[in-house]
């Protein structure tokens, strides 16, 4: 079969094409999204018919996948690890239902908050819910993973993580293909009420969910994922999971480690495998990708028995993804560093774009507001995040998707006036129009700024679900037509901008405005696209 | 074999066409590598760098340990200083002379380039003039790509290869721009280093 060169995302979308999925649902978010995209644009997946435009959020994503399920066909379900908690309600839920079909959930971790707002380890998540994981240390496992969690989900009838992190999701390798496996046909459960949770059913299927976890630990001690490796120095043994193990493995390119080591790709936990490090050697160095999982689980609460290091002991930092020189330090090994960066060198943080309409939404903005004392701006999740950075300084929170609105309605419940809410056009329906409804049931002062550029621009400008529909939605919920305002976020509208923002502002009920341009990004790339269609006609 | 690069500069630069197309070479000389970049936040306007890793062993880290680098591919001059930590003792800077300035304290350029030649190996370039002069701005990159070539370990026909092989769809005049622009940056550095 053939080899190709791909990102960590990839090898996922190209094993998820290869092992017969028939569809694939998520939301955009960094480290995840370049899975989904790939299954967009690959013409092998358009010819299979795979089910693949984006989702509203991770929650809508993540049911439409259990109900794909549901009838017997393989499906994947992709996030970034905050949508999880988003889709959380549905994840812990589909561990009781089960699955029929297979089905895969690629959760991808940020530790070091590239491009997020925390480091969670979707593990976690995982064990509460009592999912099987797979943890790929390279892009080849990733891609042997999937085929191998579609095997499992549907032996074991259950939903099975595929746990990435961001150095994974995104660096290229070789990958080798395997086989490719026709869909499912049509087949739902043989047991009609296994997706019914009334409480009487749920206490049975809870029950079968916790018997699964035998012969899903059997999996982890005999799949060949969970490796053991033998050495002779057997003072200190070395439990290393995900890429943790490729920094491990990094240090001895050109020599043989001499301790034991184990590592981790799959849980639950291989007991059998995890006695025997531990009864051989007389330490534990224990190097996981994420939150202290493995070793906290070893060292318990009352930490009485064989001496672990690693994060919570303080070999290794308790915060932030791992690197070689990390590992080599915990192992007392030679660290190795250039010469240090010269002190001219400044920061470069990113920046809105030259052109970018939110600019102009935020100067529009902050003359207004100029008036009022500063901290009344609840922000949301997106590129108009950066208008919290100089020269702007216009937003004052950055929570979680959708919160720029009801953190403003709760402000202005406790007196704050005005109270404004900053969202995007994506976010705004992935998880602002619960929000909204809120606002207008209470007839809560706020003025509320969705900012409209027609797509979701963060992650590279997929298509926006509400596209060419935001007033008919706002006004659908129960927004006065008359305070919902359209406005054109260009300097040369400025003043013309700023008494709509004003009398909105004075406005004691739910305002809307809706400044609408464009994305820099997307406009050059749309008409290079309508050129081409031009020129084919 | 075993050659470690890290390429820096500013999102939207291009420096994922120059990973592209060592990348290719490499794979077609059977070498292992592992490529990691940056995609997100930092894409808007903020320093990015991509860790290239060839070998003809399996490459086990995405991440370049510190002070093991054997090069800094720079398209943006400042930033190829950002990652001096990355570089080994005998690594080579290969730079992009021409500032890339979005935001209000750049520092004064001469004192970036001083710094940069303060390196013990490096190839300081106006990669934009002589991209300018080859025909397009555009193949800014393809000149600091062609600069770092005699460094590389790869051969130089099949660096052309791989540019014919990933620009050959956007028709023979990009391929060409992209050769001459390669070859510019190649001439320079040879006359450098003589």
């Amino acid at each position: 079969m053939q080899k190709l060169v791909l990102l960590g995302d990839e090898a996922i979308a190209q094993a998820a094409i290869d092992a017969g999925i028939s569809g694939i649902y998520a939301y955009p978010g960094t480290p995840s999204t370049e899975i989904t995209e790939y299954v967009q644009h690959s013409k092998e997946a358009k010819q299979k018919g795979i089910r693949s435009n984006w989702s509203s959020n991770e929650k809508t994503a993540y049911e439409s996948a259990l109900g794909m399920s549901y009838t017997g066909k393989r499906t994947m379900v992709c996030m970034k690890h905050v949508g999880l908690n988003v889709a959380a309600d549905a994840f812990v839920n589909s561990a009781i239902t089960g699955a029929n079909g297979g089905m895969i959930v690629v959760a991808a971790d940020d530790p070091s908050m590239h491009s997020s707002q925390n480091e969670q380890d979707s593990r976690i998540l995982s064990k509460f819910a009592f999912i099987p994981v797979l943890e790929p240390v390279n892009q080849q496992e990733a891609y042997d993973m999937v085929h191998y969690g579609f095997d499992i989900s549907e032996k074991y009838k259950i939903p099975v993580m595929l746990r990435i992190t961001t150095r994974l999701a995104h660096s290229r390798a070789g990958v080798q293909r395997k086989d490719s496996r026709e869909q499912n046909e049509i087949s739902l459960p043989k047991n009609l009420t296994q997706f019914v949770l009334l409480p009487a059913i749920a206490r049975k299927q809870y029950k079968v969910l916790l018997e699964k976890q035998v012969p899903l630990e059997a999996e982890s001690e005999t799949s060949g994922f969970n490796k053991y490796f033998e050495g002779e120095n057997k003072k200190l043994g070395i439990i290393a999971s995900g890429i943790g193990y490729n920094y491990l493995m990094e240090n001895y390119v050109d020599s043989k480690c001499s301790h034991p080591v184990l590592k981790i790709s799959q849980y639950p936990l291989p007991h059998k495998l995890i006695q025997k490090i531990a009864k051989e050697c007389d330490e534990l160095l224990i190097l996981e990708e994420g939150f202290p999982l493995i070793e906290e689980m070893l060292k318990g609460y009352l930490n009485v028995g064989l001496k672990i290091q690693g994060r919570l002991s303080g070999e290794v930092p308790r915060d932030g993804e791992l690197n070689p020189n990390i590992v080599a330090r915990s192992l007392g090994l030679t660290d190795t560093i250039g010469n240090p960066i010269p002190s001219l060198v400044t920061p470069r943080p990113p920046s809105l774009c030259a052109g970018c309409p939110h600019i102009d939404s935020y100067l529009d903005l902050n003359a207004v507001l100029a008036e009022y004392t500063p901290g009344r701006v609840f922000a949301d999740i997106g590129c108009y995040t950066l208008g919290a950075l100089p020269p702007y300084n216009s937003v004052n929170s950055c929570v979680d998707m959708g919160a720029s609105i009801t953190m403003a309605k709760g402000a202005s419940d406790a007196g704050l006036r005005p109270a404004v809410a900053v969202i995007g056009d994506s976010t705004f329906t992935h998880s602002g129009i619960t929000g909204l409804l809120d606002c207008v049931n209470d007839k809560t002062p706020v003025t509320i700024f969705i900012l409209d550029n027609a797509t979701t621009g963060m992650t590279g400008g997929q298509t926006s679900a509400a596209m060419g529909r935001l007033e008919d939605i706002v006004k659908g919920l129960g927004v006065e037509e008359e305070h919902i305002n359209i406005l054109n976020p260009m300097r040369r509208y400025h003043e013309e901008n700023m008494k709509v923002i004003q009398d909105e502002l004075n406005y004691e009920g739910v305002s809307v405005i809706i400044p609408r341009r464009e994305c820099i990004q997307t406009i050059g790339k749309h008409k290079k696209e309508a050129k081409a269609k031009e020129e084919a006609k | 074999m075993k050659k470690d690069i890290i390429l820096a500069g500013v999102g939207g630069q291009g420096i994922l066409s120059i990973a592209t197309v060592i990348g290719v070479a490499a794979v077609n000389l059977g070498l292992h590598l592992k490529q990691a970049e940056v995609h997100g936040m930092s894409q808007r306007g903020g320093d990015v760098q991509s860790h290239l890793r060839l070998s003809d062993k399996e490459v086990m880290s995405d991440l370049i340990p510190f002070g093991k680098a054997d090069m800094i591919i720079s398209v943006e001059p400042m930033e190829s200083l950002r990652y001096l930590p990355y570089l080994s003792k005998e690594g080579w800077i290969i730079a992009n002379s021409k500032p890339f300035i979005n935001f209000s304290n750049y520092p004064p350029i001469e004192n970036v380039i001083n710094e940069i030649k303060a390196q013990h190996h490096n190839v300081v370039l106006d990669a934009d003039k002589i991209a300018r002069e080859s025909g397009s701005l555009r193949s800014a990159n393809m000149v600091i790509l062609g600069a770092a070539s005699p460094f590389l370990d790869i051969a130089f026909e099949n660096l052309e290869e791989s540019i014919r092989f990933i620009f050959g769809k956007k028709g023979e005049d990009i391929v060409n721009v992209n050769l001459k622009a390669l070859n510019a940056g190649r001439d320079f550095a040879v006359d450098v280093v003589k």
